[in-house]
């Protein structure tokens, strides 16, 4: 898998190749103005062909790698959660953590922020506490397999910020939690799997 | 010095210190006491006469108001469709005898004059007047100001009286909000709360002990916090920058009023450090947590000792330490599954240590400990019972509860278990009780 991946840049703008892959053409064609390939929609039926000419490629992998860039931000950005009163990594969040490492290898100019959340119940002021300490785990455990500290920022809500109201337990597991946000760079590189 | 030595030592610190403070205090109270004869048991029956003027009424209710609120009085009524003379007449066809059988062993008389009011104090069994005193009362009829200067009077008349001074001329500080809160401050009646700064977030405030100033934290937009102080002469609020980033939070004056005391958090846990107010000095670290939480900060009064949170054993209970941070020990223990205590405040007589204790309904309540002999006292169970803070008798907290349903403000008086409702607005929290705030 990791032999038959690669690492594809963003530069590769395939917008205007994707008019050339007529697989790939919308059902409901667009009608693209700025697109000057294609004249007019063509009813002519072109023989179906399973080769791929070059500009088809690009668009396809620029479709791969758009989607691509898409997980990737998301494992990124995916929120942990913590069991009541603890910091410790679970299991679930050790999986979690695991699929943001290579995103931030792969993309050494983005940095995020960790913001440690808790559930109402307990001490407002502890809380706080509580909630840096979740932060500082999840950067420790990415710090430790090798991010560079420097571009992890971590933050503390407490209970200040919830995502949910209700007084019970499916509401306070939600609320304790790690968010993890963009500050600065894009995500340009993404593992893809070859073709 | 060995170890059991500097034990023995700490513990006769910790008995000693709370012993000096409150004989001081008595040679205090006996000087302005006025002797008057009742049972030590009973509260004093005191009956305030009614007072002449447009705001005669609005004096009398407020003296009889505060004495009632000060729990160590029992406001005699009786005269409320103007049966009695409003001036007791001494000697023979004296009222006096009168007002013995109604309960009382003292008659308040006050009088307004040009720049305020002049006080009489009977002794109804002796048939005297026992001590006499011209007010100053500022401002205007009913404002704030003038509100204050008459609560200075039922404090002072409280000391005379009962030996202790009332708790009347204070304030309390706290958050208007449960989420995004500002900082309010309400008098100890529930009259004027008002707005102090506009920082929007706001948390832990902490008064100066002189009462000029609140020093508070703020969690900003992106996460908690920075600290504040915010100086009631000028109206503006300035930012402590010794603190740096990372979490700042819960900060408390020091008895000195020079250096404040506060949570500073980065990657390692959270700790106690110490910086200056009002000259900027540098940071200087107090516990060792070792990545475990420590917060809540507070000082005994002596200045020399502080209770604090702290989850280094694995969940949050109540420490004390020296103010440097040395010879810390746990102060409260798990009892079966309640293993969750915090938010400690130290009693200004030094005796009590106030937390919320975590209870298995799932509820917060109300414990002092006492600093002597480690006995605990459970003082609410209505709701949940949260952010103690005492007032300047020792005797009476005010707290957030559920108990009538969204958190709001309540006094409660420790011996009695009697409470009262402050605050009337929905999601009010993290009180903090002024000093005194007579002049």
């Amino acid at each position: 898998m990791h032999r038959a991946s690669r690492v594809l840049s963003l530069s590769i703008v395939a917008l205007v190749a994707l008019g050339g892959c007529k697989r790939k053409q919308p059902e409901v064609a667009p009608t693209p103005v700025n697109n000057p390939a294609p004249p007019a929609p063509t009813p002519t039926p072109a023989p179906p062909t399973n080769t791929c000419d070059a500009a088809c490629m690009a668009a396809r992998d620029a479709e791969a790698k758009a989607a691509a860039i898409k997980a990737a931000t998301a494992a990124l950005t995916a929120t942990i959660y913590f069991d009541y009163d603890k910091s410790d990594i679970t299991d679930d969040s050790r999986a979690k953590l695991d699929a943001k490492v290579p995103v931030l290898t792969q993309n050494t100019a983005v940095r995020i922020r960790i913001a440690g959340h808790t559930d109402s119940r307990g001490s407002d002021e502890y809380n706080l506490a509580l909630g840096q300490r979740r932060a500082a785990a999840a950067k420790r455990y990415l710090t430790d397999r090798g991010i560079d500290g420097s571009r992890i920022e971590i933050v503390s809500f407490g209970e200040e910020r919830p995502t949910c109201t209700d007084e019970s337990e499916g509401c306070w597991s939600r609320n304790r939690r790690d968010e993890f946000e963009i500050t600065a760079g894009q995500i340009t590189a993404v593992q893809t799997s070859s073709r | 010095m060995t170890r059991f030595l500097r034990a023995t030592l700490l513990i006769a610190a910790v008995i000693a210190a709370p012993l000096q403070r409150s004989a001081a205090q008595d040679t205090l109270q006996q000087a302005v006491r006025i002797g008057l004869r009742y049972d030590p048991n009973t509260k004093p029956g005191v009956l305030v006469l009614r007072v002449a003027g447009v705001n005669g009424d609005s004096l009398r209710t407020i003296l009889q108001r505060d004495f009632d609120y000060g729990d160590r009085i029992n406001v005699v009524g009786g005269d409320e469709a103007g049966g009695f003379p409003d001036s007791p007449t001494a000697g023979k066809n004296s009222n006096y005898p009168l007002y013995a059988r109604l309960g009382a062993v003292a008659l308040v008389q006050a009088t307004p004059t040009a720049s305020g009011l002049h006080v009489a104090v009977h002794d109804v069994a002796q048939q005297k007047v026992a001590r006499v005193k011209d007010f100053m009362i500022d401002g205007a009829p009913n404002s704030r100001e003038w509100r204050m200067s008459v609560h200075n009077v039922s404090d002072e008349l409280e000391a005379w009286i009962t030996g202790v001074r009332g708790i009347a001329a204070t304030r309390v500080a706290y958050v208007q909000g449960i989420r995004n809160g500002k900082l309010y401050v309400i008098d100890s009646d529930g009259a004027f709360p008002t707005p102090v700064g506009d920082d929007a977030g706001a948390m832990s405030p902490g008064w100066h002990p002189k009462g000029t100033h609140v020093a508070y934290s703020v969690v900003g937009s992106r996460g908690c916090c920075q600290i504040y102080v915010y100086e009631f002469a000028s109206g503006t609020a300035r930012r402590i920058e010794a603190v740096g980033g990372g979490l700042n939070s819960t900060p408390v004056f020091a008895p000195d009023g020079v250096v404040i005391v506060y949570t500073h958090g980065e990657e390692s846990g959270t700790d106690l450090f110490a910086t200056t107010v009002f000259e900027r000095g540098p940071a200087r670290r107090i516990t060792v947590g070792r990545g475990t939480d420590n917060t809540s900060p507070t000082f005994s009064p002596d200045g020399r000792r502080l209770a604090f949170t702290s989850g280094r054993l694995g969940h949050p209970e109540i420490y004390i330490s020296d103010a440097d941070g040395t010879n810390p020990q746990p102060l409260t223990y798990s009892v079966g599954d309640q293993n969750y205590r915090s938010n400690p405040d130290w009693s200004p007589d030094g005796r009590l240590v106030a937390y919320q204790s975590w209870q298995t309904d799932g509820s917060f309540q109300l414990n002092t400990i006492s600093l002597r002999d480690r006995s605990v006292k459970q003082l609410t169970s209505d709701g949940s019972n949260e952010d103690p803070s005492w007032a300047p008798d020792s005797r009476h907290l005010i707290f957030s509860s559920t108990r009538t349903g969204s958190k709001q403000l309540f006094v409660i008086d420790s011996e009695s278990g009697k409470w009262r409702q402050l605050t009337r607005n929905g999601g009010v929290r993290l009180p903090a009780w002024s000093p005194p705030l007579a002049r």
